[in-house]
């Protein structure tokens, strides 16, 4: 059981593969789900117009806008889901929701 | 050396999770199991040991906060009765499910309505389907030993399950009886150190537990889950063996009493199988074969072994302290008929419901059910089906 | 059949006949019997009739129902004798023991027409001679012990000393007056 290597269990697997309680032996496996396949919308980052304000970093959901030496960076489209509320929040305009991925 | 005392059932248990010794205790107290989280908290602060108590505001709290200390790694357990767990209704289907071995100290007691602090099983009972094991004990001595048996079986890591001792409330629970003691440190040995292979707090090996899991994998979970309570028979036997070994006391599934020769028998639960032993020997005296199978694992249920058993035996009433209300007898009646059916039994069998709400069951009352076995078995016809047993008509 | 000797306790919430019943159970255990003491089990409540059990033996003891033909019965409070059928399956070759200050020929007539041997005790007077303070206990539990002979008197009263010595760890100076209670019970319970 120790070793059970959790990423060879799909939906395929026989009963006996899978671990006991359904207990996950990793961390952060949310990462694997690419929840940014379900985007009917795509907020696209204009960087000329923004001033690094920063205020769409913790409005995200699905914390699907890195932030490195205190400045955001391309969205994490293998995780954002579209919602959009970056650019609501947006005070400049620099977020635009397109349609499709 | 064994310790010779007089305890009453509630004070054994306490003792026996002394003993234990385990890492953490949540409690909220209820009518009649309170008195072991009180002992149990005495013990603590007079130093005996070094459990964590943990005071909750309810039956709910108190079972997730021992299915979480669980999940965290540490050995936990709780006490509780009747509405109180039902109030944990939710938290016991997540332990079982998400393969927790932690113990609850059951006093059973009836379910409201009316409302009753007297015992039945209709708590227990209530609970068989959520994927615990339950043992049950006739006497205080029985609650003591299967206590200090529960993580030994629950924590083996072929079963890994939620164990349920349970006790008679007040007629174990705080009657006060002979008993015989282990030392503190048999005890000790005997249970030894919980060391879990994946536990919350392992901060080499980061794992999730309880996550949600979608309809391609759910049944393939079940299926371990109940591999689980079947490999759980093999275990319970062997861990029964070991504790002989310390404390010369034998357990298996069952006990037999009187039952190898026995024409007419009672299978029942609990302590009103001391009752009938009574009885038992009265009929023997004279020249009555009567018998009694008194089970003592209900989850697992030891289906095969139960019909083995009484194969041999003309007619048969299975004896249940808590009513299902399908209009079809009791919990107990129906597992075992469908045990007798399966292994193509052709034992005549009656259900009878007694003891609900506390109502008491005398020697009397078993004369009374071995006569209408003899009779049963002389005429072939069952007319008492599901009989209420010491209902005023 | 084991020779198992039950009693039947009459008192009222608070009074301490739940204790008294778990006290002989107690005390006979130290004597090497087999034991059994217990409550009538319901909710308790000051001052409303409470029911207790012995059973003590010298073989284990397995039955679990509450006793319905006992052999002797002990009232802690007269008063109950009004409102409670306290000989209800009482054996005649039995015995009933009744804490009053009151002649036997005036509890006679509540004892319907019972016809087994009476005792009374009265244990007010000898709680008060001996502890200054009416605790009941004490000599109903010697008047029990004089009258059913489930231990011999000797053993009993050492084992009520050591029992005493333990209770009263902090208080020594009762221990004396409550082994006077149990000795001046003997003496008049014959």
């Amino acid at each position: 059981m120790g070793t059970t290597d959790i990423s060879k269990i799909t939906e395929k697997s026989p009963w006996q593969d899978i671990t006991p309680g359904n207990q996950i032996y990793a961390a952060g496996t949310s990462r694997e789900f690419k929840t940014g396949e379900w985007r009917t919308q795509t907020p696209v980052w204009d960087k000329e117009k923004c001033k690094q304000c920063l205020l769409c970093v913790p409005v995200c959901p699905d914390s699907s806008i890195p932030v490195k030496n205190c400045e955001r960076l391309e969205f994490d489209y293998d995780h954002c889901k579209g919602c959009g509320i970056c650019a609501k929040v947006c005070p400049f305009d620099s977020i635009n929701m397109k349609e499709g991925q | 050396m064994a310790i010779r005392e007089r305890f009453s059932g509630n004070e054994a248990v306490a003792l026996a999770i002394k003993q234990i010794n385990p890492d953490v205790m949540p409690a909220f107290p209820i009518t009649p199991s309170t008195e072991i989280p009180q002992y149990v908290a005495n013990y603590i602060a007079n130093g005996k040991m070094d459990t964590e108590f943990i005071p909750v505001e309810s039956e709910h709290s108190s079972m997730s906060a021992t299915v979480g200390a669980s999940a965290a790694g540490a050995r936990a357990l709780t006490a509780t009765s009747s509405c109180g767990m039902a109030l944990m209704w939710e938290e016991l289907y997540v332990a079982a499910s998400n393969r927790l071995p932690l113990a609850l100290a059951l006093v059973n007691r009836a379910l409201s309505g009316p409302i009753n602090i007297n015992c039945d099983h209709s708590d227990s009972m209530g609970a068989r389907d959520t994927g615990w094991l339950q043992i049950y004990a006739e006497s205080n001595q029985e609650a003591y030993d299967n206590m200090i048996q529960a993580f030994r079986i629950s924590e083996h890591k072929d079963v890994m399950l939620p164990i349920m001792i349970c006790q008679d409330g007040f007629i174990t629970s705080h009657a006060v009886m002979n008993i015989e003691l282990l030392e503190d440190n048999v005890v000790k040995d005997f249970v030894g150190e919980y060391e879990p292979e994946h536990y919350l707090l392992d901060s080499a090996q980061p794992i999730a537990i309880g996550p949600y899991a979608v309809s391609n994998y759910y049944m393939e979970t079940k299926m371990g889950q109940r591999t689980a309570m079947k490999n759980a028979k093999q275990v319970i036997l062997d861990v029964a063996k070991e504790f002989e070994a310390i404390s010369g006391r034998h357990y298996g599934f069952f006990e037999e009493y009187q039952l190898e020769d026995a024409e007419y028998a009672v299978l029942i639960i609990g302590s009103a199988a001391g009752t009938c032993k009574d009885a038992i020997d009265q009929l023997r005296a004279q020249g009555k074969k009567v018998g009694l199978l008194k089970l003592r694992v209900f989850r697992p249920f030891p289906a095969e072994e139960i019909a083995a058993a009484v194969a041999h035996v003309k007619a048969l009433a299975i004896m249940d302290r808590s009513d299902s209300f399908s209009g079809n007898g009791g919990p107990l009646g129906a597992e075992v008929s469908q045990a007798l059916y399966n292994a193509h039994s052709d034992v005549k069998t009656v259900n009878y419901i007694y003891g609900l709400g506390g109502r008491d069951i005398r020697v009397e009352d078993f004369e009374d059910i071995y006569s209408r076995l003899e009779r049963i078995a002389e005429t072939g016809e069952v007319t008492d089906q599901f009989d209420y047993i010491g209902l005023r008509k | 059949m084991n020779q198992t000797v039950e009693i039947r306790w009459h008192g009222r919430g608070g009074q301490g006949a739940k204790t008294a019943a778990l006290l002989l159970a107690d005390v006979a255990f130290k004597t090497g019997m087999y034991v059994q003491g217990f409550p009538e089990y319901g909710p308790e409540r000051m001052g409303a009739p409470i029911t207790a059990y012995n059973r003590i033996s010298n073989e284990e003891i397995r039955v679990h129902s509450n006793i319905y033909t006992p052999q002797y019965v002990a009232v802690v409070d007269e008063t109950l004798l009004e409102s409670v059928d306290v000989t209800a399956g009482l054996r005649e070759d039995g015995a009933i023991i009744i804490n009053t200050a009151r002649p036997k020929e005036e509890i006679l007539p509540h004892l319907k027409g019972y016809a087994g041997k009476v005792y009374t005790i009265d244990a007010r007077k000898i709680s008060m001679a001996t502890l200054g303070k009416y605790f009941p206990n004490s000599p109903m539990l010697a008047a029990v012990v004089a009258v059913t002979k489930v231990m011999d008197k000797e053993a009993f009263l050492r084992e009520m000393e050591l029992s005493y010595q333990h209770k009263f760890a902090k208080k020594p100076e009762v221990i004396q007056g409550n082994m006077e209670a149990l000795k001046m019970t003997f003496k008049e319970v014959q």
